[in-house]
């Protein structure tokens, strides 16, 4: 679903490409800097809402078939409750996150917005969203209740913004019929380094190419994200001061990666989807993909796949994962009964989590991800174990363009434009001074 | 002028001299001083509110470190047009590469854009069965969007499974062309994909320019002896001459402003090879929030802009001495 979000966000963001005149106008629209900054006292924390009948406006980017899942939710929340009305408006995530800010300096935004985990900080640190620690403490809500990588995402210096409904990992997805037609047991996909070159020989050997390698974000970049935690690495220093994508682990879990175009075991020169098309085709016999996926998959019968927990091909097991949030946006004039009225929403939502994981996602809260009717999910609840060693990415404002930096560098070192050392090394000198630029304004 | 002092001496009346004779109230012998103004009114109060308004505002914005969510947005004077020049900041290497990649779409695209269509239109211009249907046919590709272009040419020109290898490929040519992940191919599909596109639009406006070049011209270049060329050079040229400058001046306005091709077709491989300036100021403006960097970036680049349309208007007036 992100893929498909993501190319039609792009689309979509194509509307505001006038480029300059829509920087200046959006830019114009604001005089900011007068947004209610008190502390969230409002309500009880989310238990209940007694008070006059509110209506609450919230946005999210979910457009796929998990956007009408949540709609149904919000509907039967709003049977359930006579003094709250919540109404939904759905954007493509990437104008998702640049309208937001306007809306919400105009006077026009939403009470309640879901955000991914990786934008809490810049969100948090530019004041649009409100601290929830009442929230977390009046629902008895706890590191125990959720998974312990989920439940800190949340946090930004060391104050809670937003809290988890799912997590969507990266998964490894199999083609069953490309496996049988290089003698490989479909229904055994490789867990182990070993395994992995063994199947990925054989399916040589049969004439498939067994690992498309793409060199865009989407997936080729996440996959590397995953590979470098696996081989002990990580993008940036505890502080996120520096980058540190070029460490030796991270170079030698790129160079295994891009080996695997030279070695033959993917083509060169993947463009964006063609890995996964290949692989519905049975071109491709594995793709590490995004959870969402699972949902399209199904939609073609004559497919034989399957998924699976990503296998460990470093020193470690991890995936790359991030996680939807609910966060309640700062208002001009703040309204306590309106915020009262969102955190109940929120703390309902999140015990309705179930349903969510239908829409292709793993429910954040444990309880649910516990409970036998998740388990009957099972291409979804195959992937929960990766909740444990997920590699969310770290907390810190302004981090989207450091990202496009790492992704590029990855991009150059697949694409053979420059050795895998080189490309990575050339990415943190530039990561570095983003960084400091992000330290300049955010002041942290 | 020469038509209005025509319809007066129809009407008999003495043509009035010039800046018309001055009545009592400001009233002329045109009608009151404001009536040009008014008439005008409607467009600048648009120009005013959309136009400059908006432009002085960047100018303005561009001198801060403006993110339209913090409370504070100090005013540093010209440090965002200092770290476009200075080689230590973050977004050196990527403004010059940004502009190093638009420059080179629009030297490539521009000429295709001025030849191609003014071919077609030549072609589609004579008489012959079918006409109609090819003008169509030419003209189709511009009412899909870019977003409709882009994605159907991504896969089109899909170096793995794109149908281009393939063809090319049962013909016995290479057939593993990275179209869309490596230079120069990338520039090679991005052009030829945006003349494919746009190249219909610029052949309806060379139509109708060479609909409005009097037939009587061509005749008496024939009676004179004058070859099909000939007949192009002198009469078809000359009288395009304004046609061509606003085909001109659009298409390079256009072909600067590229970015949903880039966008979507190459996604900016390899590397940041293929992002353009338009796409850097986007990202820079909505995704990283930096909108006085994003306003800098804006100025210095309309500047460009303004002297590249100078310097073809003035071409063209210098020909018509």
């Amino acid at each position: 679903m992100i893929q498909n979000e993501m190319s039609r966000r792009r689309l979509l963001s194509l509307g505001v490409g006038l480029g300059a005149a829509a920087t200046l106008t959006l830019a114009g629209c604001g005089d900011g800097g007068s947004i209610s900054d008190k502390p969230s006292a409002a309500g009880n924390g989310g238990k209940d809402y007694t008070g006059p009948k509110v209506d609450l406006k919230l946005w999210n980017g979910f457009t796929g078939g998990d956007g009408e899942i949540f709609k149904q939710l919000v509907t039967q929340f709003n049977g359930e409750h006579q003094n709250i009305a919540v109404s939904v408006v759905t954007y493509e995530w990437q104008d998702y996150y640049s309208k937001l800010p306007g809306a919400v300096s105009s006077g026009n935004g939403p009470d309640i917005a879901v955000m991914h985990m990786d934008q809490l900080a810049t969100f948090a640190a530019r004041g649009v969203i409100m601290e929830l620690d009442d929230v977390a403490k009046a629902l008895e809500l706890s590191e125990g209740d959720f998974a312990p990588t989920v439940w800190k995402g949340g946090l930004y210096h060391d104050k809670r913004y937003g809290i988890p409904l799912d997590m969507h990992p990266l998964g490894l997805y199999y083609n069953k019929a490309a496996m049988q037609r290089a003698g490989l047991d479909p229904n055994k996909p490789p867990t182990t380094k070993d395994e992995y070159t063994a199947a990925l020989t054989e399916l040589k050997k049969a004439g498939i190419q067994g690992f498309w390698v793409s060199p865009f974000q989407f997936t080729g970049g996440m996959t590397y994200y995953s590979l470098l935690h696996q081989w002990g690495g990580s993008l940036f220093d505890g502080e996120v001061a520096k980058a540190t994508f070029n460490s030796d682990p991270a170079v030698e879990a790129c160079s295994w990666l891009v080996d695997m175009i030279k070695q033959g075991f993917s083509p060169a020169n993947v463009g964006q989807d063609a890995d996964y098309l290949a692989l519905k085709s049975g071109k491709n016999a594995f793709n590490w993909n995004g959870i969402w996926q699972v949902n399209d998959l199904k939609k073609s019968p004559d497919v034989q796949w399957g998924v699976a927990p990503l296998p460990q091909i470093g020193s470690q097991q991890a995936a790359w994962a991030n996680s939807h949030n609910f966060t309640i946006v700062k208002q001009r004039s703040a309204d306590n009964n309106k915020v009262a009225g969102a955190k109940v929403f929120i703390n309902w939502l999140s015990q309705h989590s179930l349903d969510w994981a239908k829409g292709g996602q793993v429910p954040a809260r444990k309880a649910v991800r516990e409970s036998a009717e998740f388990k009957a999910l099972p291409e979804i609840s195959s992937l929960a174990p990766e909740l444990a060693y997920a590699a969310f990415p770290p907390a810190a404002p302004g981090l989207g363009e450091v990202m496009t930096t790492f992704y590029n560098a990855f991009n150059e070192a697949a694409l053979g434009k420059k050795s895998p050392k080189q490309a990575l090394d050339d990415g943190v000198a530039k990561a570095n001074k983003q960084l400091e630029d992000n330290r300049k304004k955010y002041g942290s | 002028m020469a038509d209005v002092i025509e319809v007066g001496a129809a009407r008999g009346d003495a043509p009035p001299p010039a800046g018309g004779t001055r009545r009592p109230g400001g009233v002329t012998a045109r009608g009151h001083r404001a009536t040009p103004y008014l008439f005008l009114a409607p467009y600048l109060v648009l120009f005013l509110v959309f136009g400059l308004l908006p432009i002085l505002f960047g100018v303005w914005i561009s001198l801060h470190q403006w993110d339209l969510q913090l409370p504070n947005r100090p005013f540093i004077g010209l440090d965002n047009y200092r770290d476009l020049f200075s080689s230590d900041s973050a977004i050196y290497g990527d403004w010059w590469s940004s502009l190093r990649a638009t420059a080179i779409f629009t030297m490539l695209s521009v000429p295709l854009l001025v030849v191609v269509p003014l071919g077609l239109a030549l072609l589609l211009n004579r008489s012959f069965p079918g006409r109609t249907f090819f003008r169509a046919a030419f003209f189709a590709p511009y009412v899909l969007g870019v977003a409709v272009i882009g994605l159907l040419w991504r896969f089109l020109l899909d170096a793995n499974l794109g149908l281009v290898n393939r063809l090319l490929g049962v013909l016995g040519l290479p057939s593993d062309t990275p179209w869309v992940t490596d230079v120069p191919w990338a520039w090679v599909s991005l052009v030829g994909v945006t003349v494919w596109w746009t190249c219909g639009f610029n052949a309806v406006i060379y139509l109708a320019g060479l609909q409005d070049i009097p037939a009587e011209l061509y005749e008496a270049a024939r009676v004179d002896g004058a070859n099909g060329w000939d007949r192009f050079r002198h009469v078809t040229l000359p009288g395009l001459r304004p046609v061509l400058l606003f085909v001109l001046t659009t298409t390079i306005l256009a072909s600067a402003n590229v970015f949903g091709q880039s966008f979507l077709i190459t996604q900016g491989a390899p590397g940041e090879q293929t992002r353009t300036v338009v796409w850097r100021i986007v990202d820079e403006g909505l995704r990283d929030y930096d909108a006085g960097r994003a306003a800098a970036m804006s100025v210095l680049f309309a500047l460009m802009l303004a002297v590249v349309s100078v310097l073809n208007f003035r071409l063209f007036r210098y020909r018509e001495d």
